[in-house]
């Protein structure tokens, strides 16, 4: 085996793929462990859709080396092929046949074992909750039924990885709900996830580590609080509201305390490096002021987004 | 030592697994999508019913001119009445309406569906997508005329009462296979179309155009260009145009698919053609006029046609699988 005693699934180094005059993706690095979930963030046309054919090998590659389980995309596509689930955005299926005969169609194509083919596609399909429509023609199916198809495919391949592009774009809520919780399922079975969106705060919800892309470039990687503090500065955010205190002279002498940001309502948010609860309630009951809320905020995808965006078009 | 790196290097810059992976599978769908489909069952109606009309006049001519001819089974093929025409001129005019019909959207539709990426990610090559898709066409076809030529055959024997001679049985089965080569081409003209366009109507329209041009127009051009191209004083004076105008004339004429499947259809189904090209009268010196040709001398006179035919169709194939390798997979 390949890629025996290495724990990364995805390795990609100065990948590159220039369409012309455009670069769509410039020397990008990327690595997805096993078992974890890996959001591509940014814009759309960042280059995320690019770097995910590259590594399926369905474009070829400018410049740069990659390897999805030890194997090369452009080389060896059908070994990469075999191991690694797509979703498509937007994915399709042919409308004139049911959902079991596009899964197995698929199951063909994928060289699943003549005598599974019927105990799998069942599995998967229970898997995804659309047994009960198994039989219906995908033609009248919903956004999110055809999405849940998608990754009842990914499931029926046995993939040991999925990689999902906008697996959530123009979903209902409920939907979105159900496919999230899939694609955390997906991840608790030890399949590697490497998902694109542009929808943060779902991104945030499932991603152990995030990469943010921008103009072909990964601009900012690593978990979510690992890049709230290299862009927002201040690992940590306290939301204080109290009544009877002078709030703003007590929550900016505190130790540690960067920046105070007045809120509407009396609400105050204070920066920092480290967590300052303890000190805030302290000094706030010591000047006989009463606490109404103390609490951490997590830093969120949303605000690190803006305000690197903002920044970046600032440097511009 | 550079030479060492290049010779290790070599065999890793090849890509690894057969093209024919999963080949087999896209036929399959796609042959039953064709079978099942409603458009296929609209072509073979048309087909069917144009043909027994053509037939059925033939049958009737047929029976009025007493069975002395030898050949009395490929009349039914290639004899006329009008407004019909023959059962010959029908299929060289369907053929490519059928072809077209169902080639028009192979690769695009694929697109327009958004199933292109979700297929290619499964552990296939493009060439088995392209390759199936035509095989399943190309078959469905050959069911449908090998279908249709039996139907014709039991027919004549219904009515006529004759059994078809094994010469007979075997001219047809050339000129069935004929027809397959010309519909492998049309085929093949249809699906560059669907990798060309995206849009299905653009590729329909595109294949149509291409197919009227051909079988409408060309016949016509390939008369005028000649007279024009080699202007000649026979031509103005006596009308008579040159040898060298209907040399260029034939050779222009047999840039159509269309003029060398006629050609091989007359010369296979009318025994007694000699030859395809011009003859002067010394070149009849001691020939018995009518005599029928054996198998094997038709066969020979149409071999140049029968392999143009089939080298049109793969050479329009290799094109659009150059094209379709190259197409992106995004939409």
């Amino acid at each position: 085996m390949p890629h025996m005693g290495n724990d990364l699934v995805i390795e990609a180094t100065g990948l590159t793929k220039r369409y012309r005059e455009v670069m769509a993706v410039d020397a990008i690095d990327l690595a997805v462990r096993r078992g974890e979930t890996f959001g591509l963030l940014g814009p759309n046309g960042a280059g995320k859709t690019t770097t995910i054919l590259m590594l399926l090998g369905l474009t070829d590659t400018t410049a740069g080396r990659v390897r999805v389980l030890g194997f090369d995309p452009a080389r060896q596509p059908l070994q990469v092929k075999r191991r690694v689930g797509y979703m498509p955005d937007s994915v399709g299926f042919y409308d004139n046949l049911t959902a079991r005969e596009n899964l197995r169609y698929t199951a063909r194509l994928a060289g699943v074992p003549r005598e599974d083919v019927d105990r799998r596609i069942d599995a998967a399909l229970a898997r995804v909750d659309l047994t009960a429509v198994a039989d219906r023609r995908t033609g009248t199916f919903s956004h999110g039924m055809r999405r849940r198809l998608g990754l009842a495919e990914i499931v029926l391949k046995k993939a040991e990885i999925a990689i999902l592009d906008e697996p959530t774009s123009g979903l209902d809520p409920q939907a979105t709900h159900e496919i999230l919780t899939m694609i955390h399922e997906l991840k608790t079975s030890g399949v590697a996830v490497l998902l694109s969106s542009h929808l943060l705060d779902q991104v945030q919800r499932i991603c152990d580590r995030v990469a943010l892309f921008n103009r072909g470039k990964i601009a900012l990687l690593g978990t979510v609080p690992e890049l709230a503090q290299k862009v927002l500065g201040g690992g940590h955010t306290t939301v204080v509201e109290a009544q009877g205190a002078n709030l703003p002279t007590i929550l900016a002498d505190i130790p540690g305390a960067r920046r105070v940001i007045p809120g509407e309502d009396g609400v105050f948010r204070v920066l920092a490096d480290r967590d300052l609860r303890s000190d805030v309630a302290q000094r706030v009951t010591a000047a006989g002021g009463r606490l109404l809320r103390l609490n951490v905020e997590e830093p969120s995808l949303d605000a690190i987004y803006r305000s690197y965006f903002e920044s970046a078009r600032r440097a511009a | 030592m550079p030479s060492i790196e290049a010779t290790s290097k070599a065999p890793a810059a090849r890509r690894e697994g057969s093209p024919w992976t999963g080949l087999s599978a896209v036929f399959l769908k796609e042959f039953a999508d064709h079978l099942s489909s409603a458009r296929m069952r609209v072509l073979e109606w048309l087909v069917l019913l144009f043909g027994i009309a053509a037939v059925y006049t033939a049958i009737q001519d047929l029976r009025s001119v007493a069975a002395q001819d030898p050949f009395l089974f490929l009349r039914l093929f290639t004899l006329s009445r009008d407004p019909l025409p023959s059962f010959v001129g029908l299929l060289a005019f369907l053929i490519p309406l059928v072809s077209i019909g169902l080639g028009f959207d192979a690769i695009n539709s694929e697109f327009n569906r958004r199933t292109m990426s979700r297929v290619l990610a499964q552990p296939i090559y493009r060439d088995a997508l392209l390759f199936g898709k035509f095989l399943a066409a190309l078959a469905t076809i050959a069911v449908s005329l090998a279908a249709l030529w039996l139907l014709i055959v039991g027919l004549g024997l219904l009515v006529l009462g004759v059994p078809p001679s094994g010469e007979e049985v075997v001219r047809g089965i050339v000129f069935l296979i004929a027809s397959l080569a010309y519909a492998a081409v049309w085929l093949a003209a249809a699906i560059f179309f669907s990798v060309v366009f995206r849009s299905a109507a653009t590729s329909a329209l595109c294949a149509l155009g291409l197919w009227l041009l051909l079988s409408l127009l060309w016949p016509m051009l390939a008369q005028f260009i000649p007279q024009a191209v080699l202007p000649n004083d026979t031509m103005i004076l006596f009308g008579i145009p040159s040898v060298e105008q209907l040399e260029m004339q034939f050779t222009l004429a047999r840039l159509s698919p269309n003029t060398l499947f006629g050609e091989i259809v007359q010369a296979m189904l009318n025994p007694s053609t000699r030859s395809l090209g011009l003859v002067f009268p010394q070149q009849l010196v001691g020939a018995v006029r009518g005599t029928p040709l054996p198998f094997t001398q038709s066969l020979l006179l149409v071999w140049p046609q029968l392999t143009a035919l089939i080298a049109a169709a793969i050479l329009i194939f290799s094109i659009t699988y150059v094209a379709f390798q190259r197409q992106e997979v995004r939409a």
